[in-house]
């Protein structure tokens, strides 16, 4: 983990020690999930941390077999095969027990997917927040106030060094960070149910923000839903999971998630213009030195 | 049942033309007129099965030689973030941009599919072997065996043609990966030719594996040695004959779903065109009613190996033959009722993905049983470790680590953060990469001797086993990692934070390369040295029919059927 290590624990201190914004980034070398946003993000994390301790049994048991075979019964150690080749009982026991064990991942795996697919009853209308998203070839817009009079849209596109376009240049000063950072972020108020409505103008792309373990395809001609609810504010990266072509890999999410009053005043600046928008998302959540270190 | 197939054999002083109804009749009295390999019309219009085997294994090994560099360029792109080959100046421009990058991923993917492991283990080894295995003559269609194969060549010409013609605006070839979703797969996403190549492609591979199953199943069931029931079958015909109908239940869909979307972008249909009102979600459910199937019709027919190969050289009969038979059969019936798990992320109704859970994870239960088999089976046994059997206790190993990512994979709720990333990269390679190909070597090893009368070196079986185990467990296992950290698919750049994973990934590659030198310089030493084989090399463990004759078998054999038990 070479030169990973002191990038990683440098964010781990800053992001216990700085008050504010979570910023949340893949780690290099990491092997975990990313540290999960959400309370549903969290227990997605225990249960598959549940069922990676049984899976890790499962090989060592399988491997600890093979291994003892190979000692115990090789030519040497046993010259003379044994000709057996049933065992009623050990053949019953190798279908039930794996019954039984899937029976327990699946107890906890159905009520976790419907938490995820549906969004809580008492969330009231009030507290939810619509926010349409659509995949084109390649970047992703994003539609606030659907169907009000304050409706608009805005356009996130990838920010890349040498870019042609100056304002996509990428500013590693900023905390930008190349391949996952943007010009326009997406961003929602905490502590709301925010609920995506999903769709491509294109070919199919997908919506994917790895710290709430969320992914829906922004499929043309559908309209896919999705829904989270994050509690502290926080900057947040995900990437287009489908297919989408030549720039594929060149289409990220940057998600801004900002106390109500600041949501509102974000909408205001944008109003008046994109530039001002987003200078006043870097002033209320600027980036931590640590972070503006691992990006240069 | 044909045991006179009409064709050149017999005819070594005949080159030219390939009917000869005068000589026909005495082919058995005189084997030492069988053609000279170097005869043209031996290959071209073999009807042997053995003959046509072997040249699914050389086709096979050619196209996976081409897949294999293409996973080269992919892991050199990836070795570090930025783009190091597809930037459209590395080499003169030679990779082209990224778009190229998607083109090769595209193609590995269906060459390693259609063209290396499908070949190697139905085409190839099924050919050599089941007609063998279960007192056959030959296949029972001879001449329909021939264009089966010949189909293939062609297949792979039209696929590898693709990647020059045009496909989206402004570039060359098809880079919608190998499952070709539209509209990417349509005119919206790729509207030059290149798509079409594809599509023809893949009919006639698909053709080519139909007309090789029928043939298969009506072998099997029809031309068992008298006294061999269904019941005493070698677990390897059993494996193939499952196998086969899979292919002949699955494969139609696939032709379907590449019909319809050839009219969609050729003759304006609409079936999978939201502007006409067709849905693209439900060519992914075509695909993928075929696709899932397809993943068991590459492992199953490595099962049957893999059998064999443990109860040889642990020198005791297989455990729990019909449950092994059986778990087969279950997990080839499983196999069409799971489709949607690749698909979780479409935008399903929460109860579907509930009911694909719950179905995806009985599959753990057949597969765990043919595990637990082949250790019982080694339990008590008197094993040597020979290279086929170094290469199946490997198998047994990797299966299993993909195996159980799959139950992972399989729960809707991870994979919702799993889906498209690293983790089905490691997870599918495993059972595949490592599982099939690991079969397939396996295999290899097994029947070298017997397929070409010639010993290959085992010390250098054996380093070609330890270089392959390690670098591939290096290529992938990282891959989980990345995974889990969000790292997903089909990317040509990456952020910095995934640096330290790929970079071992893409050390693993050359480690894996280096196996695949190692493979064919013991080839090519076997080949040099041309030891003589022996009949049956492996001791009294061998116990199935081919072990009976001699190395290499006669061209023709059988001539009176073997009585079995």
């Amino acid at each position: 983990m070479r030169s990973g290590d002191w990038k990683y624990w440098a964010l781990s201190a800053a992001s216990l020690l700085g008050c504010g914004s979570a910023w949340a980034v893949p780690q290099d070398g990491g092997i975990n999930f990313q540290t999960p946003a959400t309370e549903t993000a969290k227990r997605v994390q225990d249960f598959h941390n549940e069922v990676l301790i049984i899976i890790v049994a499962i090989t060592i048991f399988v491997t600890g077999l093979l291994i003892w075979v190979m000692l115990r019964y090789n030519k040497r150690a046993n010259p003379v095969p044994k000709k057996f080749s049933h065992n009623t009982v050990i053949e019953i026991l190798w279908t039930v027990v794996p019954v039984l064990i899937l029976v327990w991942i699946a107890k906890g795996s159905f009520p976790l997917l419907y938490e995820q697919d549906v969004m809580p009853a008492e969330a009231r209308e009030e507290e939810i927040v619509d926010i349409k998203v659509y995949g084109n070839m390649w970047f992703w817009d994003y539609t606030y106030n659907v169907g009000t009079d304050n409706e608009f849209n805005v356009e996130s596109r990838m920010l890349k060094v040498g870019a042609p376009d100056p304002s996509l240049e990428l500013q590693p000063a900023r905390g930008d960070i190349a391949q996952l950072s943007v010009n326009n972020p997406m961003v929602a108020p905490v502590g709301k149910y925010i609920r995506l409505k999903i769709s491509a103008k294109d070919v199919i792309h997908a919506w994917a923000m790895p710290q709430f373990m969320l992914k829906v395809d922004a499929m043309p001609g559908r309209l896919n839903q999705l829904w989270f609810k994050v509690d502290e504010p926080g900057v947040f990266y995900g990437q287009c999971s489908e297919l989408c072509g030549k720039d594929h890999s060149n289409m990220p999410i940057e998600l801004r998630l900002l106390p109500q009053a600041q949501y509102d005043e974000w909408q205001v600046q944008y109003k008046t213009s994109p530039e001002a928008a987003r200078a006043y998302l870097d002033r209320v959540q600027p980036a931590k030195a640590a972070q503006v270190a691992s990006a240069q | 049942m044909s045991s006179e197939p009409k064709t050149a054999a017999g005819h070594g002083h005949d080159h030219g033309h390939g009917h000869g109804h005068d000589h026909a009749h005495d082919d058995h009295a005189h084997d030492h007129q069988d053609p000279k390999w170097y005869s043209p019309a031996r290959w071209l219009f073999s009807t042997n099965h053995k003959d046509i085997g072997t040249l699914y294994l050389i086709f096979a090994m050619f196209a996976g030689i081409i897949g294999f560099v293409f996973s080269g360029f992919m892991r050199a792109e990836l070795a570090e973030p930025g783009l190091q080959l597809f930037n459209g100046t590395a080499f003169g421009g030679f990779f082209g941009s990224e778009h190229n990058y998607n083109v090769i991923t595209t193609m590995h993917g269906l060459i390693m599919i259609f063209f290396m492991v499908m070949p190697a283990l139905i085409g190839g080894f099924g050919n050599w072997f089941v007609p063998l295995m279960i007192g056959a003559p030959d296949m029972a269609m001879p001449r329909m065996n021939n264009i089966s194969f010949w189909l293939l060549p062609v297949s792979f010409f039209l696929l590898l043609l693709s990647m020059f013609v045009p496909g989206p605006a402004g570039a060359n070839g098809f880079g919608g990966g190998w499952v070709l979703y539209p509209p990417l797969s349509s005119t919206t996403g790729h509207p030059g030719l290149a798509m079409d190549l594809v599509i023809f492609s893949l009919h006639l591979a698909g053709m080519s594996s139909i007309l090789g199953a029928i043939n298969f199943i009506v072998t099997i069931l029809n031309m068992r040695a008298p006294g061999m029931t269904i019941h005493k079958m070698p677990l390897f015909a059993w494996s193939v004959l499952v196998t086969a109908f899979l292919l002949v239940l699955a494969l139609p869909v696939l032709a379907g779903a590449l019909t319809m979307l050839l009219t969609d972008r050729n003759f304006g249909s609409k079936f999978f065109e939201v502007s006409g009102g067709g849905d693209p979600v439900m060519f992914q459910h075509l695909f993928w009613f075929f696709g899932h199937p397809e993943v068991y019709i590459m492992i199953l027919p490595g099962f049957g190996i893999v059998s064999h190969v443990i109860s040889t050289f642990s020198r005791k009969p297989i455990f729990g033959y019909l449950a092994m038979a059986y778990a087969m059969v279950a997990i080839g019936f499983i196999g069409f009722i799971v489709w949607a798990h690749h698909m979780y992320t479409v935008g399903m109704n929460v109860n579907l993905k509930a009911y694909f859970i719950a179905a995806t994870m009985v599959i753990a239960v057949p597969t765990g049983v043919k595990i637990f088999s082949w250790i019982a089976t080694m339990w008590g046994g008197s094993i040597e470790f020979k290279v086929p059997m170094l290469w199946a206790i490997g198998f047994i190993f990797l299966f299993t680590v993909g195996g159980v990512t799959g139950v992972v994979l399989a729960n809707a709720g991870v994979d919702h953060a799993l889906h498209d990333t690293y983790y089905v990269v490691a997870h599918f390679h495993y059972v595949l990469s490592l599982g099939a190909v690991f079969t397939l070597f396996c295999g290899w090893y097994y029947w070298f001797e017997k397929m070409f009368g010639i010993k290959y070196n085992g010390f250098i079986g054996g380093l070609h086993f330890w270089l392959m185990f390690i670098g591939s467990n290096l290529i992938f296992f990282p891959q989980h990692f990345l995974g889990l950290q969000g790292m997903p698919r089909r990317y040509v750049d990456y952020a910095e934070a995934f640096r330290e994973w790929h970079h071992w990934s893409t050390i693993g590659y050359w480690i894996a390369a280096a196996a695949t030198i190692v493979f064919f310089l013991g080839m090519i030493e076997a080949l040099v040295r041309r030891r003589k084989a022996e009949a049956n090399p492996w001791g009294e463990g061998a116990t199935t029919l081919e072990w009976t004759l001699p190395s290499p078998p006669p061209f023709h054999q059988y001539n009176d059927l073997p009585r079995f038990k």
